[in-house]
């Protein structure tokens, strides 16, 4: 058992932290947030520099051979900054799904791009009626010649307007629900019958809902084999929700260091209001909640490399249900030891606040991973 | 960063659990998986028999005859040792009163009493609270004032676990009322049988008596029983209270309740179908795994820290909390599994060997007991509220 960092990692951590403290402040987010696209060219050019884009990605395929500790570190540090920018859309998610069931072609031809900072892609998976379920999809791909035709609509899809291209997910066979005949295709932003009604999400990204309506799709732009993705769709939400747990647990950390300084500075009745006990015993169980999410974003982390994938499912959603608790309980307490004031724009707090809500609510919130977890437990002896 | 134990941890596991496959009585495993009734004997006999293996006391020095495992062996211990239903080894000696001595006691004190503690030959107990002062423990009046060789003792202690059975007890009391509560008190050691110690067992909400108040009536102490200096006995029983993280987050235990649950919940029947098929109780048995979960890979983080030898953040306050929260959990999940087999209250059933018949399934008969019980483990050892005082006091600096 091993729960320190190795060199490699703590010079990450230390290269992607200064980076941000110097690049990456609140008020030159707020800009970016505010600008049309949603996110900065600049920055992102950047990260690739840093090797941040490639950083999961194999060797071979022009990244750097990493892992989810890696990828939890990279998370944390940019839950902390805010980042807005397509790092989980395009990297953990889009990148991920081709890394883990592309071909050899496919891998070429969008991996070193994606690493060096000059494609960008999305995921779109989730739709309407499935809300978190996985295997409910209702887009169809029917075969058309030598290739495919995909009708159907997919829900806030992160990233999907700026992209390139689109992972989409689709039914060759079966019906909603079933997890077999499941497809993934690769479809270009700009393909024929892709139509999107973009938005801004609470938290300062961008997402958007995707319709196809008759999108042509080669077979080369099939990822994996048709009808058994399932796994690997799974594989990515979970590889996703790892990520999202490192990214809350840096919010988690910051919201409450912000906290406690004000409750240090903040006087009422001619004393700091930090010692007035019944706020003192809340930022205790601040405390408490970090630290255990902490020990649940290793967990995350860690399931990534479990060979098992119900074992890898069961770790993720009980992490993912943990921190999206203490996310839930960490964020609304912090606003409310600030009082007024943590609930305005103005201050970074509500915008942490608003990030883990978010957060919690992307690809299957704390009650849907508790409900994963617990269905699980039927299962197994 | 690696979840895994490593080669030579697994070894020990199986080394662990080979002794407890050989060694560990099974009328005594049983009477722990039941949740029956332990005598004095049954804690003896198996302190005896870790004690002939030289694993009595895993955070012991060598030097003094501990094992010199690490902390994550000492983990491993415990984890096994809970979960094939082994006897808790009480605290009292091995974890409280001996790091004391080891620490602070004279040479004498410790040729004298360690040897004891391990082999068995004295049962300890403690001697802290008192009717007037429960968190404010500084309060304390019980006096000992000095006669020559000896402190005359005077006072009242109560809360006190299991000094029914025990040879000796470890008191603070009053040497000094000048100055701040906490610079007049003392750490002395007592003889159990001398003239003027009273016993009275208290019942407790669970019909068991497993408490006690202790009268001080003129109690003669000699002073080569006071460790340490006179009127130093606060900083002790601080060192005492800071001074093992192992094991105060009942992992182990913990890890042996929720197996116990979920296997009640398969055999409990709910509208003609298994328990654990209703997804609205499952849920509830899946949050307090997964919180469960969340404290062993803290307490692991802790542990290898300490075996790294970092200074101690809050850690030892949020495994305290935690880990009481969370055995009280699962003994009101327990208790809520079996419905209304939850209201019989037939305390003879606890007793091992008892032969009649029993109300409801067997499985049920100590779980509202323990669930009424466990509520002890968030008010002993420093309350909750205490716990949350130190964080934000003293980690926190609020």
């Amino acid at each position: 058992m091993d729960f320190s960092l190795a060199e490699e990692r703590r010079l990450l951590q230390d290269t992607v932290k200064r980076f941000l403290a110097n690049e990456y402040k609140f008020e030159k987010r707020r800009g970016i947030v505010a600008s049309a696209d949603g996110y900065s060219r600049e920055i992102w050019k950047q990260l690739a520099e840093l090797g941040l884009l490639g950083l999961t990605l194999r060797d071979e395929d022009g990244g750097m051979g990493g892992d989810a500790f890696d990828t939890a570190i990279v998370m944390e540090a940019f839950g902390r900054a805010l980042v807005v920018e397509p790092y989980v859309a395009t990297v953990v998610l889009g990148a991920g799904v081709i890394s883990d069931a592309g071909n050899a072609a496919q891998r070429e031809a969008w991996l070193g791009p994606v690493a060096a900072g000059e494609k960008l892609l999305a995921f779109a998976h989730a739709e309407p009626a499935a809300r978190y379920a996985p295997s409910f999809v209702e887009t169809k791909a029917k075969r058309d010649g030598a290739g495919w035709k995909l009708d159907g609509f997919k829900s806030v899809v992160l990233n999907a307007a700026n992209a390139d291209a689109i992972v989409v997910s689709a039914r060759t066979a079966g019906n909603a629900g079933d997890r077999d005949g499941i497809s993934l295709f690769l479809v270009d932003r700009n393909a024929p019958g892709v139509s999107m009604r973009a938005y801004a999400t609470q938290d300062g990204g961008r997402a958007a809902d995707v319709k196809l309506a008759g999108v042509p799709a080669g077979d080369d732009r099939r990822i994996g084999d048709a009808g058994a993705a399932i796994g690997t769709i799974e594989r990515a939400l979970d590889r996703a929700n790892a990520a999202l747990c490192s990214e809350a647990l840096g919010v988690i950390d910051a919201l409450n260091e912000a906290t406690l300084e004000y409750l240090k500075t903040r006087k009422q009745f001619g004393q700091p209001i930090g010692r007035f006990q019944a706020l003192q015993h809340r930022m205790a169980d601040m405390t408490i909640k970090a630290v255990e999410a902490r020990s649940m974003a290793v967990v995350a982390a860690a399931a990534m490399s479990e060979t098992d994938a119900t074992e890898r499912a069961r770790r993720v959603s009980a992490a993912k249900a943990f921190i999206g608790q203490a996310a839930r309980f960490v964020g609304q307490q912090a606003v409310q030891l600030h009082g007024a004031i943590g609930v305005t724009d103005e201050l970074i707090v509500s915008h942490w606040f608003k990030r883990l809500t978010m957060i919690n609510a992307t690809f299957g919130d704390a009650d849907y991973h508790l409900g994963r977890f617990s269905d699980l437990m039927l299962a197994a002896k | 960063m690696n979840l895994d134990y490593s080669p030579d941890e697994l070894a020990f596991r199986e080394e662990v659990r080979a002794f407890l496959a050989a060694s560990l009585p099974r009328d005594l495993a049983a009477k722990v998986h039941e949740g029956k009734r332990l005598t004095r004997d049954d804690f003896v006999k198996w302190h005896r028999i870790l004690a002939g293996k030289g694993w009595v006391a895993p955070g012991w020095p060598k030097e003094y005859g501990g094992p010199g495992w690490s902390a994550v062996q000492q983990h491993i211990f415990d984890e096994e040792c809970s979960a094939a239903g082994a006897p808790i080894v009480l605290p009292f000696g091995v974890r409280m009163v001996a790091p004391v001595i080891q620490r602070f006691g004279s040479e004498e004190q410790k040729r004298h009493f360690l040897p004891k503690i391990l082999s068995g030959e004295h049962w300890w107990c403690q001697g802290y609270s008192e009717p007037g002062s429960g968190s404010d423990l500084a309060s304390l009046k019980t006096r000992a004032e000095r006669q020559g060789d000896h402190y005359v003792v005077n006072g009242q202690k109560t809360w006190n676990t299991l000094g029914q059975w025990a040879d000796w007890i470890f008191c603070l009391v009053r040497t000094a009322s000048e100055g701040r509560p906490q610079e007049g008190i003392s750490f002395l050691l007592i003889d159990m049988k001398t003239p003027g110690v009273t016993v009275r067992p208290i019942r407790m909400l669970d019909g068991e008596a497993e408490i006690n108040e202790i009268w001080f009536e003129d109690v003669l102490v000699p002073v080569a029983n006071r460790v340490g200096d006179e009127n130093k006995g606060w900083t002790y029983a601080k060192f005492l209270l800071g001074h093992e993280r192992t094991g105060i987050a009942g992992v182990g235990r913990s890890k042996r309740e929720l197996k116990k649950l979920k296997d009640i919940a398969r055999r409990e029947r709910s509208g003609g179908r298994p328990l654990i098929e209703d997804a609205r109780f499952r849920d509830r048995i899946a949050q307090v795994e997964i919180e469960l979960m969340a404290l062993e890979v803290t307490n692991l983080r802790v542990l290898a820290e300490e075996d790294a030898r970092r200074a101690p953040g809050p850690e030892a306050s949020i495994l305290k909390v935690r880990g009481s929260e969370i055995q009280q959990s699962l003994s009101e999940l327990m208790m809520q599994a079996v419905g209304s087999y939850g209201l019989p209250y037939v305390p003879e059933e606890l007793d091992a060997g008892w032969s009649g018949e029993s109300a409801g399934p067997e499985y049920a008969a100590p779980l509202s007991g323990l669930y009424f019980n466990m509520r002890k483990t968030s008010i002993y050892s420093g309350s909750n509220e205490i716990q949350k005082n130190i964080i934000s006091q003293m980690i926190l600096g609020l």
